[in-house]
């Protein structure tokens, strides 16, 4: 667990790319603090706005010499609207670093770094990381469409090897990450994947990882109410190193898991194996 | 009133620093009256990254059960206008769990632990209260008798004086006489002043109000209810009237010597220091912060400074001396 601050951060810079905007805020010292697959999240409004709940994204980047955290906004609901609004100069209250990030291997590997849409927005930081690390890493960077791609360029900046797919075709290849993401896995060579997208997407790359017999992290987005461990609103069914299944939360435990523990098929459910179903009433 | 007091108009103002913000609690004085809502701080350990827990009049734990809990299927909240829905089941590792790994910690950190408990029979929750007895830091029990009484086709123990008064009752029997027993109260009732008599016969040492309403919200893309359970609590400032409401109406009956005068900790929707003393107004001798925790984890201690604040500049020296205050020369009809 990150030991967060709580602050308001101005806003240096609001730039529409594609479907997003990227905001870049002041967050003295945060940017220390942050590892790749950390998340921050921003109060919507002011002290008596009608939304009462924050919202939570991927830290994209962070600087500690420049003192900023950069996130990566899509337009969602009334909320996020609000928030890609927000004007250079405006002070949003933010928390961060936030959650559990990705696990860093000590020495030189080779990864795929799986991102769909604005999902892709921490895996360049934790590239440059793994590359630090004398290791080499391969992206598959997808989309429904051209503008919801993030990212292409920084991949490119990294690494030659980057494959990007469209749902629509209007940009790289038609398909979805998955499609390729074995190939890619032999093509480079990895042991490793690290993905972060939608729910499906996070399963469909988790079981393809199985059968490679890979090991693969997660980013999920679980709907949060408070995203700092307390309302117990953010649960996913994983099974933990005990054997044993339980509700964690994935606002501390996550928002990174290890994408073979995580239940997938029974999200949405309480499983009957769930330490603690039986009291719910639901029962083998 | 201090030294440096100075007189505006007809009103007495007093420096903010000078108030005093002591509160009762059983035996016991907090140092201030502001404790969070049980299920808004988990068991205190990741609030505690935003707030000193001995800061706070006392720390209110998520419910707890006797035994492991998993609680509902996500997805487990929607946001409201103003407010949201929660149906997270209860969720927890139950009461040895708490004990053994969680009290201890609060303890050593100098916090005043609420403990709230609830069961699904009457065993539940007394196998629940007598498990505190002698343990550190534990300076009270809250009896969440919101939930489902499973002996009793499902009914909500808190619907019924009757059930209520059982449980408060065995849960007084079994705890250290020490410990004073609060009892929570559900807003979805048709008479709450008869359910709090209820409780105060049996013996609770205070009353707990309110607990969330009854909401349901749906999803117009799956065109199915938001929440997996279906219904769910209404919580935030959308609940801020209804609670000041049932605050309210207890107090005036205890003043009509209806019920026994026991002090009432007040909580629904309050996110500043001028929703806390709204409810110290309308009779609560103690307020409890939830759901702004979620918009803002530091919000007790700004609660606090403004509550302060606001007395000071109301010439108001101690906290005591404000609550109940709006039902002077009360005309009103409200029950
Ligand atoms: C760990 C994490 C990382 C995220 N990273 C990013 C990111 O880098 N870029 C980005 O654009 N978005 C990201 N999201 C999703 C983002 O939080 C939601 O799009 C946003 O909360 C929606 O708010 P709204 O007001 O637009 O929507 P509304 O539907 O009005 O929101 C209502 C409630 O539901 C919650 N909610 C709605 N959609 C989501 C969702 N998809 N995930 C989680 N909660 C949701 C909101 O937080 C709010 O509490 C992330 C979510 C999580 C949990
Ligand atoms: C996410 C969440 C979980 C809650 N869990 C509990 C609980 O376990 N026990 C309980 O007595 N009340 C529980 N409550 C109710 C609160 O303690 C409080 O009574 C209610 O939310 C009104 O206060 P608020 O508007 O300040 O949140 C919960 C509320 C929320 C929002
Ligand atoms: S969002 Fe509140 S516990 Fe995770």
């Amino acid at each position: 667990m990150a030991n967060p601050l709580q602050l308001r951060a101005e806003v240096l810079a609001n730039r529409s790319e594609g479907a997003y905007h990227r905001l870049v805020l002041r967050a003295p010292g945060v940017p220390e603090r942050v590892r790749p697959g950390h998340f921050a999240t921003l109060a919507v409004g002011g002290e008596s706005s009608a939304l009462l709940l924050r919202r939570a994204f991927s830290i994209h980047r962070a600087d500690p010499v420049e003192g900023t955290v950069e996130l990566v906004l899509a337009a969602h609901g009334a909320g996020t609207r609000e928030l890609v609004a927000s004007p250079v100069g405006a002070e949003l209250d933010l928390i961060a670093p936030l959650g559990t990030p990705f696990p860093l291997p000590d020495g030189p590997v080779s990864a795929l770094l799986v991102g769909d849409g604005y999902g892709s927005a921490p895996l360049f930081a934790l590239g440059a990381e793994l590359l630090r690390r004398g290791g080499q890493v391969g992206f598959i960077l997808g989309a429904a469409t051209a503008d919801r791609l993030y990212g292409v360029d920084q991949a490119r900046a990294l690494t030659p090897d980057v494959l990007v797919l469209t749902e629509d075709g209007s940009l790289g290849l038609t398909g979805r990450v998955t499609d390729p993401l074995a190939q890619a896995v032999e093509a480079i060579d990895a042991t490793v994947v690290h993905a972060g997208g939608p729910m499906p997407t996070l399963a469909g790359v988790s079981a393809i990882a199985a059968e490679l017999g890979i090991r693969v992290h997660t980013s999920v987005e679980a709907e949060m109410a408070c995203g700092v461990g307390i309302c117990m609103s953010c649960v996913l069914p994983v099974v933990g190193e005990d054997g044993r299944s339980r509700f964690v939360r994935s606002c501390t435990d996550g928002p990174v898991f290890d994408g073979a523990r995580v239940r997938w098929a029974d999200l949405g459910t309480v499983p009957a194996d769930l330490e603690g179903a039986a009291a719910m009433g639901v029962h083998g | 009133m201090s030294g440096d007091a100075r007189m505006v108009g007809d009103a007495p103002v007093i420096a903010a620093e000078d108030v005093d913000l002591s509160a009762p609690l059983g035996p016991l004085t907090l140092p201030n009256p502001l404790s969070t809502a049980s299920g808004c701080a988990g068991y205190g350990r990741e609030l505690a990254r935003f707030v000193p827990l001995d800061q706070l009049g006392t720390v209110t734990t998520k419910t707890i059960m006797p035994y492991p809990r998993s609680g509902e299927a996500a997805p487990r909240m929607a946001e409201t206008p103003s407010g949201m829905l929660n149906a997270i089941g209860l969720q927890g590792s139950g009461i040895e769990a708490f004990v053994r790994q969680e009290l201890p910690w609060l303890a050593e950190r100098g916090a005043r632990v609420l403990v709230s408990i609830a069961g699904e029979r009457l065993e539940e929750f007394t196998e629940t209260a007598e498990r505190l007895n002698g343990q550190p830091g534990v300076v009270g029990i809250e009896v969440n008798i919101s939930g489902p009484n499973v002996a009793d086709r499902g009914l909500v123990f808190a619907c019924n004086p009757a059930t209520s008064y059982d449980v408060v009752r065995a849960v007084r029997a079994v705890a250290d006489p020490q410990l004073p027993v609060y009892a929570k109260l559900t807003p979805d009732v048709t008479s709450i002043t008869e359910i709090a008599a209820a409780c105060v016969h049996a013996g609770a040492d205070g009353l707990s109000m309110i607990n969330t309403a009854l909401g349901l919200a749906i999803d117009l893309d799956t065109l199915r209810p938001a929440l997996a359970a279906g219904a769910g609590g209404l919580s935030g400032p959308a609940l801020r009237p209804i609670a000041v409401r049932c605050v309210y109406q207890v107090h005036a009956a205890m003043l009509a010597g209806r019920i026994p005068q026991v002090p009432i900790l007040g909580m629904g929707g309050i996110r500043n220091g001028r929703d806390a003393l709204e409810f110290t107004l309308a009779g609560a001798a103690g307020v409890a912060v939830g759901t702004a925790l979620f918009q803002d984890p530091a919000a007790p201690l700004r609660i606090l400074a403004e509550l302060r604040e606001l007395l000071a500049a109301r010439g108001l020296a101690k906290y005591t001396d404000a609550v109940g205050l709006a039902h002077r020369a009360d005309s009103q009809r409200t029950s």
